[in-house]
């Protein structure tokens, strides 16, 4: 049987699973089939390896015949972003230094997304170690927007966002660092979620930031994201940073808000006074407030008096997690190595040879803030200055329940327009204080922007506060100004 | 001549990375101008705030005290660049004249 792919959700794939209406196989070759149609234009995946897919699809297949389906999302394809390490798969994060890299073992969330039974489908592109905004610091390919295939569909996590949104599979993982699962999100026009720091663990995940880093869905609706959220979280002994199961279900009730009578959605007014704030963008921000309105929320001001050092606090903090965890890529253990004379010529020429320009940039600022003389300086200072932008959610939080905001001050920009690299990092100004704050975010789509390309919102809330942000996200999705967003690929 | 915030070519091979001289001029200028913008920082009174280093604020994280199998040496191995007959990881000479280990 052929079906209809593009628009599937995960929910929905398990209803048409369980009914019988197809098979894991069936729904895994529609979208091969798909992405092998689109993938010259949107460049999406690193590797889509079918033999791979199909016998998962096989095996799912066979224990749901057998009535041993692992859960109800038994043999629904996720594609990984390719710094989540899958067991006998590459895993280059975009970077030549791991070319020809063969992961040992699997990340924890592959670990439990195979206990679920999705079926592991294709590594997607993203920037170089995932530092960029863009997908453009990918070495090995540029991803297009399914949208407008002379845009970049935002990153790091660009190819995930992008296969999500072209309909090449039904959902995908990233990770987000300053913004990097809800920027491409929202510039594709798909929904991305950043849980609270802790939510999910990192084992597996190769490290950017490790204080910032949190890998989260990417999907076609809230309940996507909720159902993979509830698949991946909790603690893991792997991960000493990971925050203690609670043992609750996010998928359930999701959809239990019929208005928002009594709920607070606070407006940070730093937000809308941020130079570069796109007209367009503006204008649904806010219809979007009316909508909160039109369901009941109390919309309330707040303020955020530090969000305006947020992204230089970031490329303090960032780089220098950074340049302390890629120290690690220096040829000797495994990855590329530049066959030279001696120690230090093999350390300077593999991560000469091995590194792109954005990470070079990234790991000499990084080295620089911690180096002897200058760490008080920089380093000192932007930890006290995350303390203050942590407080200021703290206090917001008094007053509201989540925090809405733009996700990115303009839809999606062409290739090469934002070639200075200072340009590019203001580019997630609305995204890095999340993750400073070490607070969960989601970025849901809202409308189309008179340009054609999709606008996403914005919602942020506390530590923990998962439920009640994705229960508000799920009833914005219902009644947003736009319903569908079907790129016209 | 305005005095340099950054060395490019100090700090790269701190780093240990190695820098045509085309790529150190673009990015000694790409870094200043970072750097003048990271400089708004300076502007903010910061004395009595404690550092923010983890936003989850754990300690004595502890796991049971039990044994469990780790990887294999051959698995390991299998992605190192050179290896001495499979047992051993190859390293480059650490000092010169060393040429066999």
């Amino acid at each position: 049987m052929s079906i209809s792919v593009e628009n599937l959700t995960i929910h929905e794939s398990a209803s048409l699973l369980a009914d019988k209406k197809i098979s894991s196989v069936e729904l895994c070759k529609a979208y091969v089939d798909r992405a092998r149609k689109l993938e010259p234009k949107i460049k999406a995946f690193l590797k889509l390896n079918e033999e791979e897919i199909f016998s998962q699809a096989k095996a799912s297949d066979e224990r749901r015949v057998s009535g041993k389906s692992l859960s109800p999302y038994d043999g629904v394809p996720v594609a990984i972003k390719d710094n989540i390490t899958v067991k006998g798969q590459s895993c280059t994060c975009a970077s030549k230094i791991l070319e020809g890299l063969n992961s040992p073992y699997d990340a924890t969330v592959i670990k439990k997304l195979k206990e679920k039974g999705f079926v592991l489908y294709g590594r997607t592109n993203m920037d170089e170690f995932a530092m960029g905004s863009s997908c453009e610091n990918s070495s090995f390919q540029k991803t297009a927007n399914p949208w407008d295939t002379n845009c970049v569909p935002g990153g790091s996590s660009g190819g995930s966002a992008a296969s999500v949104a072209a309909g090449e599979v039904t959902a995908a993982l990233g990770s987000d660092t300053g913004g990097s699962i809800r920027q491409p999100a929202s510039l594709c026009g798909v929904v991305g979620f950043k849980p609270t720091y802790g939510r999910i663990s990192r084992y597996g995940l190769i490290a950017f930031a490790s204080s910032l880093d949190q890998i989260g869905p990417i999907t076609r609706d809230v309940e996507d994201a909720a159902i993979l959220t509830d698949a991946m979280y909790g603690r893991d002994s792997m991960d000493a940073t990971s925050l203690p199961s609670t043992n609750e279900s996010f998928a359930e009730g999701l959809g239990s808000l019929k208005d928002l009578k009594g709920v607070r959605i606070g407006l940070p007014k730093e937000c809308f006074e941020v130079e570069g704030l796109d007209a367009g963008v503006r204008k649904i921000m806010d219809k979007s407030i009316q909508v909160f309105k039109d369901l009941g929320a109390e919309m309330v001001q707040v303020s955020l008096p530090h969000s305006k050092y947020a992204v230089a606090t970031y490329y303090v903090i960032a780089t220098a997690e950074a340049s302390a965890n890629l120290a690690r890529f220096d040829g000797i253990r495994y990855g590329k190595r530049v066959k030279t004379d001696g120690l230090l010529e093999t350390y300077l020429e593999t991560r000469g040879a091995g590194f792109g320009d954005e990470v070079k940039r990234r790991i000499i600022l990084g080295t620089f803030v911690l180096s002897s003389g200058y760490y008080d300086a920089y380093y000192t200072k932007g930890q006290k200055v995350r303390t203050l932008i942590r407080k200021d959610f703290q206090e917001a939080y008094r007053k509201c329940d989540v925090v809405l905001t733009p996700v990115s001050p303009t839809t999606a920009f062409k290739f090469n327009e934002k070639s200075d690299p200072l340009q590019m990092y203001l580019a997630d100004i609305f995204t890095i204080s999340t993750n400073l704050a070490g607070i969960c975010g989601i970025s849901v789509p809202a409308d189309v922007h008179e340009n054609g390309l999709p606008v996403g919102i914005q919602l942020v809330g506390p530590d923990m506060g998962e439920k009640q942000l994705l229960r508000i996200s799920h009833i914005f999705e219902r009644n947003r100004p736009r319903k569908e967003f079907i790129p016209g690929i | 001549m305005e005095k340099k915030i950054i060395d490019v070519k100090y700090v790269a091979a701190l780093a240990r990375l190695e820098l045509d001289e085309d790529k150190e001029q673009r990015l000694q200028k790409e870094m200043e101008t970072i750097l003048n913008y990271v400089n708004s920082l300076s502007e903010l009174d910061v004395s009595g705030i404690e550092p923010t280093a983890h936003a989850v604020q754990m300690t004595n994280v502890l796991r049971n005290d039990v044994s469990s199998s780790t990887f294999p040496r051959d698995v390991m191995l299998a992605n190192a660049p050179e290896t001495v007959g499979g047992e051993l990881i190859k390293v480059p000479a650490v000092i010169p004249g060393e040429e066999e280990s």
